[in-house]
């Protein structure tokens, strides 16, 4: 067993930002505005170095496809602990129409590459919430899946999860090399500190183009039209429960 | 027990670790001695030691005067062929996030620092073409001449977003090899044992708002330097414990301010005017009350336009909320055009330094100097302090270079003392242009108000350009000029319509502000019983309205009769007008988690 743990992370606008789409309704604004690492993928970097920290796996290499910025969310990511780092460059065009089906195809040629055990990835990503890049990657890979995992533990050559899911905790065992998603719970990821982050400058991050992994990014999906949610509409107080009645009878609703 | 645990780094030499401290006593005070309650608990099993590095210079604060101080000192250190490790740290997440400013900018002190700005793709895109300056009364509008000379006049001027000129600077500098840190405040200064300044610290992260250590907590970073420079921008917190602990204001007129509330639209293309440059006086603000308004129409390639509203911070009557007095002015007959049929798409406030010349404090000490505005060279009748803050940090630089880098340097200090910086900016440009205004500001506070105040600056400045042989004081301090409550009427704003003016929360949420929800508020109280007992009572709590974000509510107490302060502490836009303000000065701001706060783009 290599003992590799890949992790994706993905740089998306801030949670506490105010998006804005374009006015001419092709996307949101992303110029200028405050980026930062998806909160799941922070999570999985988190998992990932606690694994090396129990000297369960030996190296993580974090990986981020996009433009030249992806290369400051993958020093966090370093910063955070990961050994290495690699930079699938995606710009203009071609990053615009990145999704899921894409990432998963490099994910996977990477894993492949690296001879990877685990791949651990945040369970979705909160600008586009696909929550498919884990999951076609185990299924290009035909590697079994844990996803949405609130607890981890390796157990020889297989992997005991806790998964959340609608009706509470399911309790799996999986083989690796496997595909894991992070969900909430998992972890509190650690701050990336200023030591850190200066030496983290001195680990390296090799850059390549998807072409090089043999990866074709034609996108199936075509953005059509991206619009604010409808303005909500103004509520009216009512003062007693047959003027309520009435209101509702002629707005048709009973 | 009614003890509280706060994370708050104590700055007793020796008391370094979280410390057991009753409400009532001070966080981040300078203390000579430590009082017997506060006790580190050391058996907590945290890991105490703070790891620490050694720069030539660390300069705190990565705005222009900062910037400007960082890129030239790689100029010179380049041109020298000399190493020189400078490092700087911001609080921000990203160069930028946390620049605010209106803004007109006088290139001089740029093309002194970067002569091919222009070649190298430096933001200035929107030349000013137009100047306009108006009196207002609440329906009409009294335009006034702007005549060549007098502060206002523009001609020459760049319209710019001042973020991402602050950004750009900020990329030039990495070029140069600065190292830049955003996302990380400097939260301590430290000192060496003959007490000049050895550096400063980052803060602590992991703490709860209880105080107590979460899993994640580690301690903040020591970044040693032989010389500190401290460019936080105006009313900078660790300014205010180097005033105290250098007396570096024993003689200078106390500091006065304003704030600045600014928003960002994007208007109807057939209003848009690039170039244009609008200001006014008068309405909102009654004669006795300093202020005014500005709006820009920038040229970028979209109909934008910045404006916004400026509220001297002298104001009496405790009811005035800078806030809605800025929502207001939008509905003038002579704004309100301009806006409609336009979308709203950013907000922001800050404090800005209205004390120009007399307000100026002792620059230099052991170890360390004071740039930019923090200690504040803002040229007020022109509003600008960016060409200022720039030139002082090129002027820090220039005189720090060849002391950090002499081989054999004879210093008292361990940290550089470096007055030939203080004297440098006394020769310059910088001095000779806020002593001719000298006068300005100050000349409001007469019985004609704005109008005595105008008249003054047509004769004294326009004629004499400043020559006059007096110089005016400043009243006080900005905190001591409120009037109680009852000697006030409180003001009848107009409820927000929703289309030109709006309210404070989703004004706050436009500015992207955030902070990690369970840390310590970072706005802290010398005692908690005076907001209710002083604030509340005398002066009816300003600060619901001064602030413009929202951090301050009363509401009342859970159980039982009474009211108290609620500090939404996550809101804070790091404007620091409350520190300013507050009537009680028990309000102190220190710098929450690096990378927290606004999140302006292009402000």
């Amino acid at each position: 067993m290599s003992g590799r743990v890949l992790v994706g992370v993905k740089r998306v606008i801030d949670y506490a930002v105010k998006i804005r789409v374009k006015p001419d309704n092709t996307g949101v604004v992303t110029d200028g505005v405050k980026h930062s690492m998806n909160p799941f993928c922070e999570i999985a970097v988190e998992e990932a170095v606690k694994l090396k920290e129990k000297k369960l796996i030996k190296e993580v290499v974090a990986v981020s496809c996009g433009p030249q910025q992806s290369q400051e969310t993958i020093r966090t990511a370093l910063a955070m602990g990961a050994d290495r780092g690699i930079h699938v460059e995606v710009s203009g065009k071609d990053y615009e129409n990145l999704g899921p089906l894409q990432v998963s195809k490099i994910l996977a040629a990477l894993a492949k590459k690296e001879d990877a055990q685990l791949i651990l990835l945040g369970k979705q990503a909160i600008d586009d919430d696909c929550n498919q890049t884990g999951q076609m990657t185990a299924a290009l890979l035909d590697w079994p899946q844990g996803t949405f995992a609130s607890e981890v533990s390796l157990e020889g050559d297989k992997i005991n999860l806790v998964r959340e899911i609608d009706g509470g905790l399911e309790h799996i065992k999986i083989n690796t090399p496997a595909v894991v998603t992070a969900d909430l719970r998992l972890n509190t990821p650690r701050y990336a500190t200023l030591p850190n982050i200066m030496k983290a400058k001195k680990k390296k991050i090799a850059t390549m183009k998807p072409a090089d992994l043999g990866v074709d990014l034609t996108s199936r999906l075509e953005v059509l039209k991206v619009e604010e949610p409808p303005q909500r509409q103004a509520g009216m107080k009512v003062e007693t429960v047959e003027d309520l009645v009435g209101k509702l009878k002629e707005a048709g609703r009973i | 027990s009614n003890s509280q645990w706060y994370s708050v780094v104590c700055l007793a030499p020796i008391c370094l670790y979280p410390c057991l401290i009753k409400s009532g006593h001070a966080p981040n005070e300078m203390t000579d001695g430590i009082p017997g309650d506060l006790l580190p608990d050391l058996d907590q099993g945290v890991e105490m030691e703070r790891f620490a590095d050694e720069a030539d210079v660390v300069i705190v604060g990565g705005g222009p005067a900062g910037l400007a101080a960082a890129i030239r000192l790689k100029q010179l250190a380049n041109k020298h062929e000399k190493e020189l490790r400078v490092c700087l740290v911001e609080k921000a997440s990203q160069i930028g996030a946390h620049t605010l400013s209106g803004a007109c900018l006088e290139p001089s002190a740029l093309t002194e620092l970067i002569p091919d700005w222009k070649e190298r793709g430096a933001p200035l895109n929107t030349p000013v073409t137009e100047d306009v300056f108006s009196i207002l009364t609440e329906k009409h509008r009294i335009p006034v001449p702007i005549l060549p000379g007098l502060p206002m006049q523009n001609h020459g001027n760049y319209i710019i977003r001042m973020g991402n000129l602050v950004h750009w600077l900020g990329e030039q500098a990495e070029e140069l090899g600065v190292e830049l840190y955003p996302g990380y405040a400097a939260a301590e200064v430290l000192f060496h044992e003959d007490g000049s300044v050895k550096g400063i610290a980052t803060n602590d992260v992991g703490i709860a708002k209880d105080g107590s250590p979460k899993d994640v907590f580690e301690r903040g970073m020591e970044l040693h330097a032989k010389v500190t420079l401290f460019g936080e921008g105006c009313h900078g917190h660790l300014a205010k414990q180097l005033y105290k602990k250098f007396n570096l204001r024993e003689n200078c007129e106390p500091q006065t301010y304003a704030i600045g509330l600014k928003e960002v639209w994007m208007i109807d293309e057939k209003k848009w005017r690039p170039g244009r440059v609008e200001h006014s006086v008068g309405w909102p603000l009654d004669r006795n009350t300093y202020g005014g308004s500005f709006l820009y129409h920038l040229n970028e390639g979209e109909p934008l336009v910045a404006l916004g509203f400026v509220v001297g911070l002298d104001y009496t009557n405790p009811y005035l909320s800078p806030f809605r007095e800025f929502q207001r002015w939008k509905h003038h007959p002579f704004v309100a055009p301009t806006l409609e049929g336009g979308q709203r798409i950013a907000y922001g406030a800050r404090a800005l330094n209205e004390g120009g010349f007399q307000s100026i404090p002792k620059l230099t000490f052991p170890g360390g100097l004071l740039i930019g505005c923090s200690p504040g060279f803002m040229n007020v009748p022109k509003i600008k302090g960016t060409h200022t803050a720039m030139k002082s940090g090129m002027l820090a630089a220039e005189a720090i270079f060849p002391k950090v880098t002499a081989e054999n340097l004879d210093s008292e200090t361990a940290g550089l003392h470096i007055p030939e910086y203080a004297e440098n900016l006394k020769n310059s440009w910088v001095w000779k242009e806020l002593y001719a205004v000298r006068n300005i500001r100050p000349s409001f506070h007469n019985y004609f108000g704005l109008y005595g105040g105008m008249i003054y600056t047509g004769i004294f400045y326009w004629i004499l350009r400043g020559k006059e042989p007096w110089t005016f004081k400043h009243c006080g301090t900005d905190a001591s000029q409120l009037k109680p409550a009852k000697e006030c009427t409180p003001i009848e704003y107009p409820k927000p319509d929703g289309k030109i003016s709006f309210d404070l929360l989703s004004s706050v949420a436009l500015s992207g502000t955030n902070h990690e929800g369970d840390q310590p508020p970072h706005l802290t109280l010398k005692d908690d019983s005076i907001p209710v007992a002083k604030n509340l009572a005398i002066y009816d709590g300003p600060e619901q309205r001064f602030c413009p974000a929202g951090v301050y509510e009363y509401v009342p107490v859970e159980t039982g009769d009474g009211m108290r302060l609620q500090i939404n502490a996550q809101n804070c836009v790091h404007c620091k007008t409350c520190d300013i303000k507050d009537p009680s000065q028990n309000i102190n701001w220190v710098v929450p988690e690096g990378g927290g706060g606004p999140a302006y783009n292009g402000l």
